[in-house]
């Protein structure tokens, strides 16, 4: 009785899913419904939030402008999804898009799940157009996907970057690299690693947490037998500050160096005071130099300021947003080529595609943390270090 | 009316028809469901993994009466085989039909492997070895990438190859008799063909000398062995069983999927799989098939209908739906395990315990 | 020499800190033979309790330690009704169910708290208000703080001070014999519901003052902190034989030791072939030895075959 019951029940489910979620459109517009997916659960859920905020502050920006597409009034929709940095539920929220025949995606954040879901959107017909926002690892754009687009930078230019700008300014002899064995973490330290040690730093045997470690203490302790000159860690802000904070304790007087993962404001709050002085990279040019028009409208709509990857998520929504009125149609099929070709300056500045589906020439930008706040420094771009007030004086001309 | 249909119940060829209903509908069900969108069609078919593995894990604590909370490790192992035996990682691409047996077989050696230093445990201490057997296979898997890449680590194996059978491929779409046959319906189909053979195997393993060998174990360990039952063997048997059917439906996930990658395998996991068997009805293969697809489709029913459902109701998302389901998911497992202690569908052994103790 | 000694304080100091959570763990388990999943969570809302509470007495100037105190004792209320609550309608119903039925409650229980406590205190790893001074002290080369040296300290105190309390009064007689037989125990006149709730009370109340500890120690609380850790402390009670007091305290302080000894020498020793990504592993492996060759655990009793 009850298995027949569960039968009934899962065809009940299928039937009442069918249910349209979403809000008819006002009268004479045509809903074009956008994607957006993050970890909104979990160790990492409150920048998973950021991301969902910002794609939401493009579209409900587009829609206070009155946007005409196909000679039609268009209302823009926003579908907000989990994937709890899970692969297996970001496959399943990916299809169930794919399903809804959205327009677009902004997503996903974490590397390891953007890349089985590229594949679903890569697979439906025709192919959806994603833009992500945070996913950096290189492998994401190898795949030959040409509906798979990142604005932000990769792991293997913002490895480099980091690495270099260490090498030049700190000279490291002996160098400690530490990650949170995760996709991004372990990814983004690869690279530093390989970067330190063509520049003839000795590197120190890797060392790992997990994505999940608060206690540092014994890794930390045996860097500090080595006494290195610079430390770099490949992980989030929720682990790199308890790193940094224990490090200081333990008397390790390394530069303490981080990727954009740790390059946020909370570091101030979760490492002390001795979160000043800490290096870490943005990929992309940082939001104070291009947008405060960005800033102060994120802050007037959720009352709290970005935390790292919103100005991101924003562009990209804007991008597909771009791409539509180009194209005059919010068809995939009919955006896409103008989605490859466009050429749009957003939050985060211009932004430019190459064949793969990356941004071309991206920035990067190193901070550091004076007084409690993130100061940008340096821009890093095509390989040449840029001054960060040389950059703000030639990018004013 | 009652009368008639008393009699129907009682004809001959009643099961029959029964069995047929129920077949007719499981195989136009891929279609109805499509209807609605794939997703339901791939939600249907991780039920069915979960279905797989609730079987798997029936044996070892339903019927053995054996706590194993590391359950998971054996779905990575299969999951991981498949995946180092048919993807450009190691460049090996061999066919689905000789990598699955092979993955069952490692499995099923890690089953014995870590059933092995357990026998002695009881309870509770058994279930923390078991734990940390499947945190220890998690985290191997996770960092075998160095000195020699074995796993890739947290990176994971991608490209997968897809099931390919006389030609077919199952990651694509193909029009056969006018329907759309997509890559997930046809996996449904190979899916169900699994589990149907699962659980003929376990129906009728339930009812012999090693079923009820099973039985005695679980009830009284010393009083089998008194009574000249090998515990040794048989527990081993258990666990190499239960395994074999986790690493089949990790076979299977890796194909369906195209992609592994440590974080499908957590601790998280394990749990979800003792939680199916036990709301379900521990020791009823019946029982564990209903709480696996249940835990496996209201989750995801709740995702697609919390939203407008507060929508309607307030005018505007008071909750977030995220935070809603996982609310009512917990809830859900407190209320059913306070009002059926014994599962939804409890096995008959479980009845009749639970009745005794009112009388006492 | 240095390292070493340091890596042992690191050790003994994460120790204590999961020696408190597993104490918690093991008094509800030695009377209703229930893994309490849900403890970590409620561990964790001690230190969001608390977090909030030195939020709003920090700024009114009164003096850091009264504060810490204020804090923990509303964390200890919060966590009391909590685990009241949980007792009162999650586990009684269950007294006579089959043993994994209140297994599953627990996780859906443990469930519930987490998105609770994320709905109330937002999604955001939150810094723990840092407002006493600490201090380091010099030992062979090696520092420790005196946050460390409190929690090693009080963690003592609350085994001492449960172990008087278990073996040295009439409650704990009743606890006692409340464990060791339900039946009887209510035969002699003790109320064993009054009991068994007062066990979830006290377990709650140790949990908390370990929320509040950790939260202080680490300067940092999320709503997902509870779990990690229940995981560890859960194991280190069994390693020490669950049900049994001083076991949760040399089981603690032991698997802290071997995690940061694994961490620091596990490269050393295996020429960087296993590094510190493989402590947990080494921590499991060390957990798993131990009770094959003690099926009960350091100190468990060896309790007769129940079914």
């Amino acid at each position: 009785m009850t298995r027949i019951l569960s039968v009934v029940v899962a065809l009940v489910l299928a039937a009442a899913s069918g249910c349209s979620e979403r809000k008819a459109p006002p009268a004479g517009k045509v809903s074009v419904v956008i994607g957006s997916v993050a970890p909104l659960t979990g160790g990492i859920a409150h920048l998973g939030k950021d991301n969902e905020n910002g794609a939401r502050l493009a579209i409900e920006e587009a829609n206070a402008a009155g946007v005409k597409i196909g000679g039609k009034d268009v209302q823009f929709d926003l579908i907000s999804l989990d994937d709890q940095a899970d692969p297996k539920v970001g496959t399943t929220v990916a299809q169930k898009l794919v399903d809804t025949k959205v327009a677009g995606v902004v997503g996903h954040l974490n590397s390891g799940v953007t890349i089985p879901a590229s594949a679903i959107y890569n697979g439906a017909n025709p192919p959806i157009p994603m833009i992500t926002g945070s996913a950096t690892n290189p492998k994401l754009t190898e795949q030959g996907f040409r509906n798979v687009f990142r604005v932000v930078g990769r792991d293997d230019q913002q490895g480099p970057a980091i690495a270099n700008y260490l090498a030049a300014t700190v000279k490291p002899r002996v160098a400690a690299v530490i990650d949170d064995a995760t996709a991004y973490g372990e990814g983004l330290a690869n690279e530093v690693e390989k970067t330190l040690a063509a520049a003839g730093v000795k590197v120190l045997p890797r060392e790992k947490g997990t994505d999940k470690t608060t206690d540092w203490k014994a890794v930390l302790t045996k860097v500090k037998g080595e006494s290195p000159d610079a430390v770099f860690y490949g992980g989030m802000d929720a682990t790199g500050g308890p790193l940094l904070r224990q490090g200081r304790e333990l008397g390790i007087k390394a530069v303490f160096s981080f990727g954009d993962g740790s390059c946020t404001d909370n570091m101030k709050q979760l490492a002390g005071e001795a979160a000043d002085g800490l290096l870490c990279s943005q990929a992309g040019i940082p939001p104070q130099a291009a947008s405060t028009k960005f800033l102060d409208a994120y802050k007037k709509r959720f009352n709290v300021d970005p935390i790292l990857y919103a100005p991101f998520t924003y562009d990209a929504a804007n991008l597909l947003i771009a791409a539509m009125k180009k194209a005059d149609s919010a068809d995939p099929a009919k955006y896409l080529p103008e989605l490859q070709k466009i050429d749009y300056t957003g939050a985060t500045g211009r932004i430019v595609f190459d064949a793969k589906g990356d941004r071309s020439d991206a920035e990067m930008t190193i901070f550091t943390m004076r007084a409690g706040v993130l100061a940008p420094i340096a821009i890093i771009k095509s390989g040449k270090t840029i001054k960060y007030e040389d950059f703000i004086a030639q990018s004013a001309k | 009316m009652p009368e008639a249909l008393g009699a129907l119940k009682r004809h001959p060829a009643a099961p029959w028809v029964g069995l047929g209903v129920v077949a007719a509908a499981l195989l136009a069900l891929p279609f109805a469901l499509a209807a609605a969108g794939t997703t339901w069609v791939r939600i249907t078919n991780l039920a069915i993994l979960f279905t797989l593995l609730s079987l798997g894990l029936n044996i070892v604590v339903g019927f053995a009466g054996l706590l194993d909370l590391g359950y998971i490790a054996f779905y990575a192992v299969g999951a991981y085989v498949y995946a180092l035996l048919a993807s450009p990682h190691f460049g090996i691409h061999w066919p689905f039909w000789a990598i699955l047996p092979i993955g069952a077989a490692v499995a099923a050696l890690f089953g014995i492997l870590i059933g092995a230093p357990t026998l002695k445990l009881r309870g509770d201490y058994l279930a923390i070895v078991t734990l940390g057997f499947g945190e220890i296979v998690r985290i191997f898997l996770n960092n075998l990438s160095r000195p020699f890449n074995i796993t890739n680590g947290p990176q994971g194996i991608a490209r997968i190859d897809p099931v390919r059978i006389d030609g077919i491929d199952f990651s694509k779409t193909d029009i056969f008799l006018g329907l759309d046959f997509s890559g997930p319906i046809k996996y449904y189909y190979l899916l169900l063909l699994l589990v149907v053979a699962v659980i003929f195997v376990c129906l009728r393993l339930q009812n012999s000398r090693i079923g009820r060998a099973w039985q005695a174990i679980r009830e009284d360990e010393i009083a089998a062995r008194a009574m000249g039952i090998d515990t040794t063997r048989l527990k081993l048997l258990a666990f190499a069983m239960g395994a074999t059917f986790g690493g089949v439906a990790g076979g299977m996930f890796s194909a369906i999927q195209g992609f592994v990658s440590p974080e499908s395998f957590v601790l998280v996991e394990s749990i979800m799989v003792v939680s199916m068997v036990v709301l379900g009805g521990m020791g009823n293969v019946w029982g564990v098939i209903v709480g696996a697809l249940l835990l496996s489709y209201v989750p995801e029913f709740l995702r697609f209908t919390v939203e407008p459902l507060e929508r309607q109701l307030f005018g505007r998302t008071l909750i977030e739906p995220e935070v809603i389901r996982m609310l009512i998911f917990g809830f859900a497992l407190v209320l059913v395990m306070g009002l059926r202690p014994g599962g939804l569908w409890p096995s008959a052994v479980r009845k009749r315990e639970l009745s005794a103790r009112d009388i006492e | 020499m240095d390292t070493f000694i340091q890596q042992l304080i690191n050790g003994v100091t994460l120790g204590a800190v999961y020696a408190m959570v597993a104490l918690g763990y093991t008094m509800v388990y030695g009377i209703i033979q229930l893994i309490n999943f849900a403890h970590g969570e409620v561990v964790m809302i001690g230190a969001m309790v608390a977090y909030s509470v030195i939020g709003v007495l920090a700024p009114t100037g009164l003096p850091p330690l009264a504060v810490i105190f204020l804090a923990t004792g509303c964390a200890i209320a919060a966590c009391m009704l909590v685990g009241y609550t949980m007792e009162r309608l999650a586990y009684r119903p269950l007294r006579g169910a089959p043993r994994l039925a209140p297994l599953i409650t627990a996780i859906g229980v443990s469930i519930i708290l987490q998105h609770l406590a994320m709905m109330i205190w937002s999604r955001n790893p939150l810094a723990f208000p840092q407002i006493v001074k600490v201090e380091s002290y010099d030992i062979g080369g090696a520092t420790i703080t005196s946050v460390q040296l409190a929690i090693i300290a009080i963690a003592v105190v609350m085994m001492g001070g449960l172990a008087a309390l278990v073996y040295r009064t009439r409650l704990g007689t009743a606890m006692r014999a409340t464990a060791h037989d339900p039946q009887v125990a209510g035969l002699m006149g003790i109320d064993v519901n009054h009991i068994i709730a007062l066990t979830f009370l006290i377990g709650a109340a140790l949990a908390a003052v370990a929320g509040v500890m950790v939260a202080e120690y680490y300067g940092i609380a999320h709503y997902t902190m509870g779990s990690q850790l229940g995981l560890k402390a859960f194991c280190a009670a069994v390693l020490g034989g669950i049900g049994n007091i001083p076991g949760a305290m040399l089981g603690g302080v032991l698997l802290g030791v071997v995690e940061a000894l694994g961490a620091g020498y596990i490269g050393d020793l295996t020429g960087n072939v296993f590094g510190s990504n493989y402590q947990d592993v080494f921590a499991f492996i060390v957990l798993i030895g131990v009770l094959v060759l003690r099926p009960s655990g350091l100190l468990g009793e060896r309790v007769g075959d129940r079914a």
